[in-house]
């Protein structure tokens, strides 16, 4: 279409300018039209500096903010991330996700189309994570300040009574769980990325977890330790655990659930499963005697239908992950260092 | 067939431990000369598991971590001119040469930009036609031909801001200089999966006649590199030396003639310098006279001045599987994979990255 037309058929620009970031009126014509009507809640639309609200109890906070390139991927989008992953950081230390605050930081000339199905994305996931979006903000910077669309999202929970979860909790004897089969979002987005494209039927496993959790939770209220193995994947996520406790972790490698599609990718890539990101995962430090009961639970959750009891936890070597490999040898698993990068042959 | 989880059935995998530990009587030191076999090796802890009369020593076969600082520091002075774009694999981003890296290099500015194919990189020379492209041609034979294609295909589409640096290495001439070193006694070679796929067996035919070492060439699947052992195994006891291929479903001992053919055409055998070794006569290839305008050793005049080897480090020595990360006293201290010293280290696919990397001697 090149620079000739350059209005859409409802008054509005086809593309994102600096102007939308600039407190003016094409500004609150965004955040009305685009935000606010999205994500329809009475503490929102007063759009006054704050949200204001009531609150007791025990609060979780936390913040992420989101980057991923491509921002559309099989199974998910970045704005489906931003909400999820939020809630998951939140449903972690085991509590009920309840509001997130939302911001957009958007490089001029991102396409409204793109923004508009992102919203649509985030609203949708927000509904199905039961939290509302009740604050946020929107910056609009040059190009090549930005790729295309950056989220940030921070979010309040709140823990129910006689929860303690925290990553410094397990023991040795605890059991070890894991809710699914891991790297299927790492390979995912990998897969649409420039000049990596590669076909594969293969979906992001981005889920909200707080359901999840709170069944686990039902089914034991004494759980450990939880985390989702995003970044670094699931060996970096052990290793964190196995440091914060004190503790080591053994796992066993035939008992780690990787999708035949992931360890092609993998193979072909030169990459570990085990290193490969994921965003809708979780591990589990539980005690000895509930590791049943829970496990069943996971089971019993849309996420966590693929779940399996992958090691323990024991005293020796305080902070190490140790994997008993398929052929029975044993080796360090150890946390990733920087990103990993495609070998040469 | 799925080609990857038959090859690591722990079943099957059973069977050829017991058979492997049934059969060796003699004593053996088996060389693993691919960085991805010693990958799979400490990744399934196969060392462990074999019998104490085998001894498995691992080679130089990453490509990165044999390249001498020279030829590195070489492409990162040609990443430091404005209008280059430096077009490299992965792998060597993080590499030090002799006083930066391509990735520090990056962060202040300069244009490096990781691409998986060669395909890519002549993209990014057709969308930026004021600007030189380098595309960094570090590998074996395995990855020789497709950067030839790219040449090749340059040479068709007139595309003349495309330039590769050629430090490709060849592997049979640098056993041979192993070989005839004399350092490390020798029982049998573990041949790379990938340049055989390429070269095919034959070209390890002079190892196992000249020298009286088996050879078999072997996948990058644990049981691959098992089987490949339980031969080696039966040739030692049976006092033979053959070159045998384990890895049938992706060598044959024609190897891939169209894609040698390829090779050869754009490149020519030429003396290489190997870290650690030093100079092996016709173990690299220099782009052909008649492509010389797509060399970047030949459009760019760059002097990276003397190089520096970092006091201390093994690299070298544990190339030519003479020492052991563990003789290192570098290893695990002022060395690790996230301040590397020695490219050994750095290489997903270097013999110290897997050592520290799997815990041996940690």
């Amino acid at each position: 279409m090149g620079g000739v037309r350059k209005r859409a058929v409802r008054g509005e620009f086809e593309k994102i300018l600096l102007a939308h970031g600039s407190g003016g009126k094409l500004a609150h014509e965004l955040v009305e039209k685009s935000f606010v009507q999205a994500f329809d809640n009475p503490l929102l639309a007063k759009l006054d500096d704050s949200a204001v609200f009531d609150f007791s109890g025990r609060l979780a906070f936390t913040t992420d903010s989101y980057v991923v390139s491509p921002i559309f991927f099989p199974g998910g989008d970045i704005g489906k991330l931003a909400v999820y992953g939020t809630v998951n950081d939140l449903a972690m230390c085991g509590a009920k996700p309840l509001y997130l605050s939302l911001s957009f930081i958007i490089e001029e000339g991102l396409p409204q189309s793109e923004l508009t199905e992102i919203v649509e994305s985030v609203q949708q996931a927000a509904q199905e994570a039961g939290v509302k979006i009740v604050t946020g903000d929107t910056k609009v910077v040059h190009r090549g300040s930005a790729d295309k669309l950056f989220i940030n999202t921070a979010g309040i929970g709140i823990i129910p009574e006689g929860v303690d979860i925290s990553g410094s909790n397990a023991i040795p004897g605890d059991k070890v769980l894991l809710s699914g089969p891991i790297g299927d979002h790492g390979i995912a987005v990998l897969s649409q990325r420039e000049g990596l494209s590669f076909s594969t039927r293969l979906k992001s496993d981005c889920a909200p977890l707080e359901s999840l959790v709170a069944e686990m939770l039902n089914a034991s209220p004494h759980i450990h330790c939880l985390r989702d193995p995003t970044r670094g994947g699931l060996a970096t996520t052990l290793n964190e655990l196995a440091r914060q406790s004190k503790v080591s972790i053994r796992i066993e490698e035939e008992k780690i659930p990787v999708r035949e599609e992931v360890l092609a990718a993998c193979e072909m890539l030169g990459f570990d499963p085990l290193y490969v990101a994921n965003e809708g995962r979780l591990v589990a430090i539980v005690p000895a005697e509930d590791g049943d009961k829970v496990l069943h639970a996971m089971r019993g959750n849309h996420y966590g239908k693929e779940a399996s009891l992958i090691g323990d936890v024991r005293a020796e070597h305080p902070g190490r992950v140790v994997m008993k490999t398929r052929l029975g040898a044993s080796r360090i698993v150890d946390m990733l260092v920087g990103d990993p990068l495609p070998r040469i042959c | 067939m799925k080609f990857i989880t038959e090859f690591r059935r722990s079943d099957l995998a059973e069977g050829l431990i017991s058979q492997i530990h049934h059969r060796s009587k003699t004593p053996a030191r088996f060389m693993e000369f691919c960085g991805g076999h010693t990958v799979t090796i400490f990744r399934y802890g196969i060392r462990q598991i074999l019998p104490a009369t085998i001894e498995m020593v691992s080679g130089p076969g990453c490509p990165i971590c044999v390249t001498a600082n020279a030829d590195l520091d070489k492409a990162i002075a040609l990443a430091q001119i404005p209008e280059v774009i430096i077009a490299t694999f992965g792998d060597m981003l993080k590499v030090p040469g002799s006083h930066t890296s391509l990735q520090e290099l990056k962060a202040d500015g300069a244009d490096v930009r990781m691409v998986y194919s060669t395909l890519d990189a002549l993209k990014i020379a057709e969308e930026n036609p004021t600007r030189s492209v380098v595309f960094l041609g570090i590998g074996f034979e395995t990855t020789a031909p497709t950067i030839a294609a790219s040449i090749l295909q340059a040479e068709d589409q007139r595309i003349k801001n495309y330039h590769v640096l050629s430090l490709h290495k060849l592997c049979p001439p640098v056993i041979r200089a192993i070989l005839d070193s004399g350092e490390v006694k020798l029982h049998g070679l573990i041949c790379p999966g990938h340049v055989s796929a390429i070269i095919g067996s034959h070209p390890w035919e002079f190892i196992a006649r000249d020298y009286g070492i088996p050879c078999v060439v072997s996948g990058f699947e644990p049981l691959d590199i098992l089987q490949c052992v339980d031969m080696l195994v039966a040739q030692v006891e049976m006092g033979r030396s053959e070159v045998e291929i384990a890895y049938r479903r992706g060598v044959r001992p024609e190897g891939n003639e169209e894609a040698l053919r390829l090779m050869y055409r754009v490149f020519e055998p030429c003396p290489a310098a190997w870290r650690g070794i030093g100079e092996v006569p016709d173990s690299g290839l220099k782009i052909r006279k008649e492509y010389q305008h797509l060399d970047a050793e030949f459009a760019f005049d760059v002097d990276p001045g003397r190089p520096y080897e970092p006091q201390g480090c093994l690299c070298g020595d544990i190339l030519r599987g003479v020492k052991t990360p563990l003789d290192c006293r570098l290893f695990g201290n002022a060395c690790t994979p996230q301040y590397p010293v020695g490219p050994c280290m750095v290489s997903s696919e270097g013999t110290c990255a897997a050592y520290y990397n799997y815990g041996e001697g940690r």
